[in-house]
């Protein structure tokens, strides 16, 4: 890069100023390494590619699957390929009350992705504060609200949903809040992690010596400078939100099927397992495989790009 | 230490204490039992007596006061689906989970370690990429859709193995086990292979990055220098040095995989405490479901406090600074 060149060599009686990245530039250079791995790239255009489909679905699945209007008990168990009496192709076939998979898959990816980013949003907001705060102020207030962070990370989250769902019932809100409690902790200690380092450094003292309200030295000065982890562990929490739903799904805690995710459309396919319909359960399967996998995939790279010891 | 010992062990009190509160209110929460319980056409009566039997007409607070009196009884309550106590329901359920458990911790660990620490001895070769793949693999696709294709692949397609349930049961040293029968093994493979799956993407992780960084260490490039073999290197030096974090996180993980059995106990319905607690919260069995849920939060804290003292015990540091 240019600025290797500066540095060096002639200017020794006036070093040439560090030059100052420019958040585009910062962008730009995150790009450039990001794309070194051809996998992570493709993983994205997959990613991007799921999001359309799932939040475009009604423009683009042949059916809106939860019309009971629409549906045809005629078309029901249709094998992939099939022609219904809507007169299309069902390209992967139709399920026990005749409704196209295809449109299913791409309605259910809409409610998997909805859930998984608000919950992986909230519980960053949500974490982010809990972490800031217990690294901001210390001492007690440090050790109580990470003893509880611990203690919470010391249980896996499946179960934690679970009982939450059980106990909240069943619903988008309740699974996005069940999710968000069993998830915010990884954000916090991450953050907390992060803050408690940049804490001792000297711009926060010299932030905490003018008359600014706390908050701000919070969120415009600390905030900042913890987010690269941040972003690497928001990727895989939402990987993480999108299987736990589902899971719970599965396991009959979560979506109903009048409300379907991929988790529920799996659940509902499973019933039919031991008659050779194995459409029902497969391909929301691959799809929900593809988008966890894909959503692992691109935070791995990310974590490799942001890593300070990555050679740039 | 001793006081250090003091403090944890009462925190560790007054955490089970919370918890138990939180735990008994969240289930009192959840819907009415009584309504699942009992026949619809039945009259108001019995209705009323159903509910004092119970002691659901008592406000909260009475109600877990005489919880706590029953539990230091040693009565966790009976099962309202049941009808049986709960701790005898809980137990008898508790051997096909830790069979599973087991089985599983144990493929695990075979293939996972080794796998790991090929992966980490040739980092760059194609078998080595490939085991990490897997390890990826065998961590982001949810469990439970791994367990469908098995049981799609091995019970439906080829008819090998069964589908689900529990085998015949045998007795080895005593103890009543189905890993005594072959018809019990047939049964316990495909679900353990499942539970064993997230593991193994573990072990090959900490084992990898274990062996990675010992082979740049000093000790090794000296045993190098004097012309050792590698494969004496790796037995007799290596491998000593990196199975001190793998055996903790191991112990760790005993405690979590318990927990995700409940994933794989219910597509492969087998009938351990992980179904139970599924079907309990489906019905509605409010004190199985506090039961099961008080016994997790005890054994996460016992498996808490032992990691705090051995950790103290190995770095004085904890001890006396606190918690800083």
């Amino acid at each position: 890069m240019s600025d290797v060149a500066t540095t060096t060599g002639e200017t020794l009686a006036e070093p040439a100023a560090a030059p100052i990245e420019t958040r585009a530039m910062r962008l730009k250079n995150f790009w450039s390494d990001f794309r070194a791995s051809k996998v992570a790239v493709a993983a994205l255009v997959v990613i991007v590619t799921l999001l359309l489909l799932a939040f475009g679905a009604p423009l683009v699945a042949p059916q809106d699957p939860y019309d009971m209007a629409m549906l045809d008990w005629l078309d029901a168990f249709l094998r992939p390929g099939e022609v219904g009496t809507g007169g299309y192709v069902h390209v992967l076939g139709t399920d026990n009350a005749g409704r196209d998979m295809l449109s299913a898959i791409f309605y259910g990816l809409r409610t998997s992705f909805t859930i998984g980013l608000s919950a992986g949003a909230l519980a960053l907001v949500i974490g982010i504060s809990v972490g800031l705060t217990a690294a901001y102020f210390g001492g007690r207030v440090e050790s109580l609200l990470m003893r509880i962070i611990d203690l919470q990370l010391s249980m896996p989250a499946i179960l934690l949903a679970l009982v939450l769902v059980a106990v909240l019932g069943q619903g988008v809100i309740q699974i996005i809040l069940a999710l968000v409690v069993a998830q915010y902790a990884y954000f916090a200690r991450t953050t907390h992690g992060a803050a408690t380092v940049e804490r001792g450094k000297d711009y926060i003292e010299a932030a905490r010596a003018t008359p600014l309200p706390t908050w701000r030295v919070l969120f415009k000065h600390l905030l900042p400078n913890v987010l690269p982890p941040l972003i690497v562990v928001a990727t895989v929490q939402v990987a993480a939100a999108i299987a736990l739903e589902a899971t719970l799904s599965f396991l009959g805690v979560g979506l109903p099927l009048t409300e379907p995710s991929l988790g529920s459309l799996i659940s509902n396919g499973f019933k039919y397992i031991h008659s050779d319909r194995y459409w029902l359960s497969i391909y929301p399967g691959i799809f929900l495989m593809i988008t966890v996998v894909a959503i692992n995939l691109v935070g791995d790279q990310v974590r490799t790009v942001l890593d300070p010891r990555h050679a740039r | 230490m001793l006081g250090f010992v003091i403090s944890r062990l009462l925190q560790a009190i007054v955490v089970v204490f919370a918890m138990s509160i939180i735990v008994f209110v969240g289930v009192y929460a959840i819907g009415n039992p009584i309504d699942v319980m009992i026949d619809p056409g039945a009259t108001a009566e019995i209705r009323e007596n159903l509910i004092r039997q119970y002691g659901l007409d008592q406000p909260l607070w009475r109600q877990y006061i005489t919880f706590l009196a029953n539990v230091a009884q040693g009565d966790l309550g009976r099962s309202m689906v049941y009808n049986t106590s709960v701790t005898g329901l809980v137990f008898s359920r508790l051997p096909a989970t830790l069979e599973l458990v087991l089985v599983a911790i144990t493929i695990a660990t075979v293939i996972g370690i080794p796998a790991g620490i090929y992966a980490g001895y040739r980092p760059n070769s194609v078998a080595s990429k490939a085991i990490m793949a897997l390890s990826i693999l065998g961590f982001s696709v949810p469990t439970f859709w791994i367990g469908m294709l098995l049981i799609m692949a091995f019970a439906v397609e080829l008819g090998w193995l069964p589908s689900g349930g529990r085998g015949d049961e045998g007795t080895i040293f005593g103890i009543s086990t189905s890993l005594a029968t072959a018809n019990g093994w047939s049964h316990v493979i495909l679900p353990a292979i499942n539970l064993s799956l997230f593991k193994m993407g573990l072990m090959i992780r900490l084992a990898r990055a274990g062996m990675v960084e010992a082979m740049q260490t000093d000790y090794v490039k000296f045993a190098r220098a004097q012309g050792l073999p590698d494969r004496q290197i790796v037995f007799s030096h290596v491998l000593r040095n990196i199975s001190i974090p793998i055996v903790t996180v191991f112990g760790l993980e005993l405690g979590s995989t318990l927990a995700f059995a409940v994933v794989t106990e219910s597509v492969f319905n087998w009938p351990g405490v992980g179904k139970l607690i599924i079907d309990s919260i489906l019905q509605l069995d409010r004190p199985v479901m506090v039961t099961y849920l008080i016994l997790v939060v005890i054994l996460f804290v016992i498996i808490n406090f032992t990691v705090d003292i051995v950790y103290a015990r190995l770095d004085p540091r904890v001890r006396l600074g606190g918690s800083k």
